[in-house]
């Protein structure tokens, strides 16, 4: 691992898809959640975002993505198209913590939900929406409502509504941590499969080390009070990356710098 | 996506194997109903019939004069001899519950909706919802008489004053609980205010609808009859309430028994089917509709 891996990744991929310019969050209570985070994430590049709780993961994560602007700094997406009033309009999926899905919709309609709202036709949109069900595991299930999935399942459906309109980023706020262990490592295994097939820039908000250096290229690693940004580790180890890779020597040396970085990160 | 095979390397384990997949198995049903429905009905019959045994048997026992109060047998023999007063009159005062009622729901549902999409039309006008609600309708039917003139209308009036509050206040609640992240989930797609309205927040208000309608049927049926009870007209085109005043005045009391009896059970009626309109509407996916298996 190296650091300072945003420059490198900046020189070799040339513009970045998101550029965080001095990113400060003060909430209206006076609770400092982020501040000065200076961050790039390159197009199509797997981003982990660790940190212990409350250090302002979430908070970016969903200042990136729009929701509620920063008190201080900028987000730019140089590539994206831009609303009339210069507003970013990127192509950006998001998979909350919660499965966050409408419990009076069954799974299809659930995935279709940001096609309908883009105004795709029914059929068209159905058979998308089918089409991402089967690829995230779920074919048969089309027709079940939401409390008649399981957690894992759930959040299967969840990823494939974020999906389903082909995002250029896909940021997630630690979706599996609800999760037991071998329903995670499964689904990880299946985000992985996903990202290598279409290479949408992912962003993945963690407090687990081990899913970190599991799954990303990069871990930007974050302390709390007030939240900003500690370290910037790169994870060399090459994809596809399995069973195989999660019991290597390599693994747990990767996993051993990174405990040690956030452990710093944590004491200050 | 649309050539990718299926992603990740090995089956899943996480319960998405075709094993698991839904199998609806139908209950078995009696006379249409499901077995696990019959107890339900058949406990509150049974005690109903006892009661009504218990009732007769006291009256003939005692010799209670029928008009103090008559025993059910005679109810029952008065509601098939004045059926065709009573029948004209029940059609009336569930006309105008009726009506009332829809007036309720659309009234109610467009006020809400347009209270939640400016705060400020919700500030301005929620207390002028609050002070009709509070206002007792018997102290203020006189005056919508007078004012009105035609009395099917005040009636209406009257009826649609009680009715709507549970239904506006309701509503606006429902409209107002739908999930934060999901909000935000329409914000990122760029949903519009229309489409925000149509796909998540007037489905999250649905079940807040459906339980202010089941309130709002009962107390349209109380607000048509007590109006009619502060008009006190007569003539043809009188509802129960009226028929029970002139029992009143001519002592008939087994008749007034039997038009209180049709109120009632309009009452019920009305219950019985808002709550099954609630279920239709909720039994795949609200908690409060389900059938719970664990
Ligand atoms: N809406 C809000 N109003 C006020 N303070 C908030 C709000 N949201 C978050 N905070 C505060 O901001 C800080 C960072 O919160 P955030 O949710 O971003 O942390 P996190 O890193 O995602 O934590 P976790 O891992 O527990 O999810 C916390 O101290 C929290 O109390
Ligand atoms: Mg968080």
């Amino acid at each position: 691992m190296t650091s300072s891996a945003a420059a490198a990744i900046r020189e070799t991929k040339g513009r970045p898809l998101v550029s965080v310019r001095g990113v400060s969050k003060q909430f209206s209570n006076g609770t400092l959640a982020v501040r000065g985070v200076d961050l790039d994430l390159a197009d199509g590049e797997f981003v982990s975002l660790l940190g212990p709780a409350g250090c302002g993961k979430s908070t970016l994560l969903r200042m990136i993505a729009g929701l509620g602007a920063p008190s201080v700094g900028t987000i730019e997406w140089p590539t994206a198209p831009h609303d009339s009033r210069g507003l970013a309009e990127p192509d950006l999926g998001f998979v909350f913590q919660d499965p966050t899905l409408m419990p009076w919709a069954t799974a299809l309609k659930n995935v279709m939900l940001p096609m309908t709202l883009a105004g795709v036709s029914k059929p068209d949109a159905e058979a998308r929406a089918a089409e991402m069900l089967a690829l995230v595991g779920l074919k048969g299930f089309e027709a079940s409502y939401p409390r008649e999935l399981s957690g894992g399942m759930k959040m299967r459906v969840s990823i494939a509504r974020a999906l389903v309109t082909k995002p250029k980023i896909l940021l997630m706020d630690e979706p599996f941590a609800a999760l037991d262990e071998i329903t995670r490592h499964k689904l990880n295994d299946d985000l992985l499969g996903l990202w290598e097939r279409n290479r949408f820039t992912a962003v993945f908000v963690t407090h687990s080390v081990f899913e970190s250096v599991y799954l990303s290229q990069r871990i930007v690693v974050m302390a709390a009070r007030p939240g900003r940004v500690m370290a910037d580790l790169r994870v060399d180890a090459a994809y596809p990356r399995d069973d195989l890779f999660r019991t290597s020597a390599e693994y747990a040396h990767l996993c051993r710098v990174a405990s040690e970085t956030l452990k710093k990160a944590i004491a200050g | 996506m649309t050539d990718m095979p299926l992603a990740g390397p090995s089956v899943p384990h996480d319960g998405t194997d075709a094993e698991a997949r839904p199998v609806f198995v139908e209950e078995r049903r009696v006379l249409g109903l499901p077995v696990s429905a019959w107890p339900g009905i058949i406990a509150p019959l049974t005690i109903g019939l006892f009661a009504l045994a218990a009732w007769e048997l006291i009256v003939e026992w005692k010799r209670v004069p029928s008009y103090i109060l008559p025993g059910p047998l005679l109810i029952a023999k008065t509601l098939v001899t004045d059926w065709d007063t009573l029948s004209g009159a029940l059609w009336i005062t569930l006309r105008i519950t009726f009506a009332a009622l829809v007036a309720a729901v659309t009234v109610g549902v467009a006020l809400a909706i347009l209270f939640t999409q400016s705060k400020w039309l919700e500030k301005s006008l929620f207390p002028y919802a609050v002070i009709l609600q509070v206002t007792p309708v018997v102290s203020i039917a006189p005056l919508i008489i007078i004012w009105v003139g035609d009395i099917n209308l005040s009636l209406l009036i009257c009826a649609w004053l009680v009715a709507f509050f549970p239904i506006l206040s309701n509503t606006i609640l429902g409209l107002n609980s739908a999930d934060h992240n999901l909000i935000n989930l329409f914000q990122l797609y760029r949903a519009s205010r229309w489409q925000t309205l149509r796909h998540l927040r007037l489905p999250a208000a649905l079940p807040y609808f459906l339980a202010g309608l089941k309130i709002s049927g009962g107390l349209a049926l109380i607000g048509a009859v007590v109006a009619e009870f502060v008009a006190g007209s007569g003539g043809n085109a009188s509802g129960l309430a009226y028929r029970i005043l002139e029992s009143g005045y001519q002592l008939r009391i087994p008749r007034m028994f039997a038009a209180l009896i049709l109120i009632s059970l309009s009452g019920i009626a009305i219950f019985l089917v808002t709550s099954w309109i609630a279920h239709l509407f909720l039994r795949r996916w609200h908690e409060s509709a389900i059938r719970r298996e664990n």
